[in-house]
């Protein structure tokens, strides 16, 4: 299983040729609370870069990137009645969608794990 | 770096350190740097504010005194340039009012109280709070239409600290035992833990609870008397901004502005019997047209279906998909338990009960229009 995220603060986690697509720690602590989260239809193809979900926080609505193209083959439900959980645990219960990826090459463009924490110290 | 040159001409709080010392997340609003949340995060500071005792630092605040030879010369000066009855305004008591331009538009939306009685050396006087971000040309506006005698005084040397929700008296019983005493807009110089303070029961978030003014030097010891209390945690302009959202309580600039009469915006009740009849306020005409046929539009409640939030500038559309009003405020409502929000419609649409649809994200989403507030107020009358 691989990891990356995007400047935007989305990661994928990879598994084969299907993603887990959510926000990170990082960006689930500038949003602060949770309480929606609008996700896209099961079957939706999104290009690399396309809206894919959007997180809503008390104070404002922030968009959620596809990292990568690819179609969504499934939706974490459970967000509709625990918005919360991507406060909680972003990078386990609090994932977003899965994509079935359309070009496992472009994961290349993305940020791996100790270059995402590099990055986090460059911009905070 | 346009950030940056920003966030060093941002002006602070006495309260900065008390802020920095909780974890605060500091913003910039109205030129102040400012705690929009702590660690806590806003849904918990909100309800714990509903619970038990929010703290706020409302010291961006503007503070001012307008004193003259006697309580009536003060009292008119300040009857040219809003609609409230301050004239009748008894000693120890609060009004709420707004500073109209000639159109009937709101300049700004303001707290004026009067003192138990007048400080040392003042035959009248009447202290005021504005809006921060309008402050400057609010002092402006009343300063450049009072009559000789009367002057506008400064308190740019007072921070404001609100203590807010059902618990905030008992803990203020224990340190100012006089505020208990007090009503919903009535207020009085005071003794709060020893520090010398002028104690309001107002507020802006519903719930019952206080404004207290003191001087910028003795803040933070205030702040620290305060929260030395387990029923008292700090709260940010996050949760200050959902409570009030939910108390239908409007905000300057949002819900409320240069364009929009207080008519329109629902606050009629503010504007006192005797000013209806006399007039002498600013935009009289409008007001008075308004009140006689009602208003072309209305500040109105819409409750959200499902769980999107809509959010400011959403648009409002009928049932035939016309287009009758914009949201001005709009979020989720911790305590409601999903999304408010509040806007403008077109009188035939403002009928409570009436079915709208929201426009989110080029979505419709159905909504209704309800009475305000969504959370019922808590004040101790």
């Amino acid at each position: 299983m691989t990891i990356r995220y995007t400047r935007d603060h989305e990661y994928i986690s990879v598994d084969g040729d299907t993603g887990t697509v959510g926000i990170s720690d990082y960006a689930q602590a500038q949003l602060g609370d949770v309480v929606f989260v609008e996700l896209p239809s099961v079957g939706k193809s999104l290009a690399k870069g396309e809206e894919a979900a959007v997180v809503e926080s008390v104070k404002a609505a922030s968009e959620v990137y596809a990292p990568v193209s690819g179609e969504v083959i499934g939706i974490n439900a459970e967000l509709e009645n625990a918005p919360g959980t991507v406060n909680e645990d972003p990078a386990g219960k609090g994932w977003f969608l899965k994509l079935k990826l359309a070009d496992p090459a472009e994961l290349d463009g993305l940020m791996s794990e100790a270059a995402y924490a590099e990055y986090l110290a460059s911009i905070s | 770096m346009a950030d940056e040159i920003a966030a060093e001409t941002l002006k602070e709080t006495p309260l900065a350190g008390m802020h920095q010392a909780a974890g605060a997340r500091m913003v910039p609003f109205a030129g102040y740097a400012m705690p929009v949340q702590y660690p806590a995060g806003i849904l918990a500071e909100h309800a714990w504010t509903r619970d038990h005792a929010g703290l706020f630092d409302v010291s961006h605040m503007g503070q001012a005194r307008l004193v003259g030879p006697d309580q009536a010369s003060v009292a008119l000066a300040l009857e040219a340039l809003v609609p409230a009855d301050l004239l009748g305004l008894a000693p120890g008591q609060q009004r709420y009012t707004q500073l109209l331009n000639e159109e009937g538009g709101i300049l700004d939306d303001l707290m004026v109280a009067r003192p138990p009685t007048p400080s040392a050396g003042e035959g009248g006087e009447l202290l005021i709070v504005v809006n921060a971000s309008t402050k400057e040309a609010d002092y402006r506006h009343i300063a450049g239409h009072l009559p000789d005698g009367v002057t506008l005084q400064r308190e740019d040397g007072l921070a404001l600290l609100a203590l807010q929700g059902p618990d905030a008296v008992r803990v203020l019983d224990g340190l100012a035992p006089e505020a208990p005493g007090l009503a919903f807009m009535q207020g009085m110089p005071m003794s709060v833990a020893g520090i010398p303070a002028y104690v309001t029961r107002s507020g802006y978030t519903g719930e019952d609870g206080y404004e207290i003014s003191v001087a910028n030097g003795r803040a933070a010891d205030l702040w620290a008397a305060l929260t030395a209390s387990e029923l008292v945690r700090p709260v940010g302009l996050g949760a200050r901004d959902s409570l009030r959202l939910e108390a239908g309580l409007p905000l300057y600039g949002h819900d409320i502005n240069q364009e929009t009469s207080p008519v329109e915006a629902g606050l009629a009740w503010s504007i006192a019997k005797r000013r209806r009849q006399e007039g002498g306020f600013p935009g009289r005409v409008r007001i008075a047209q308004e009140m006689a046929e009602g208003p072309l539009r209305r500040r109105v409640g819409i409750q959200v279906e499902g769980r999107a939030p809509a959010r400011e500038h959403a648009d409002i559309l009928d049932g035939e998909g016309e287009l009758v009003g914009k949201v001005t405020s709009g979020g989720f409502g911790p305590t409601h338990g999903g999304p408010v929000a509040m806007g403008y419609v077109v009188a035939d649409v403002a009928r409570p009960g009436t079915q709208v649809n929201l426009v989110i994200r080029d979505r419709r989403v159905p909504g209704e229009v309800v009475k305000l507030p969504f959370v019922p107020h808590r004040y101790k009358r």
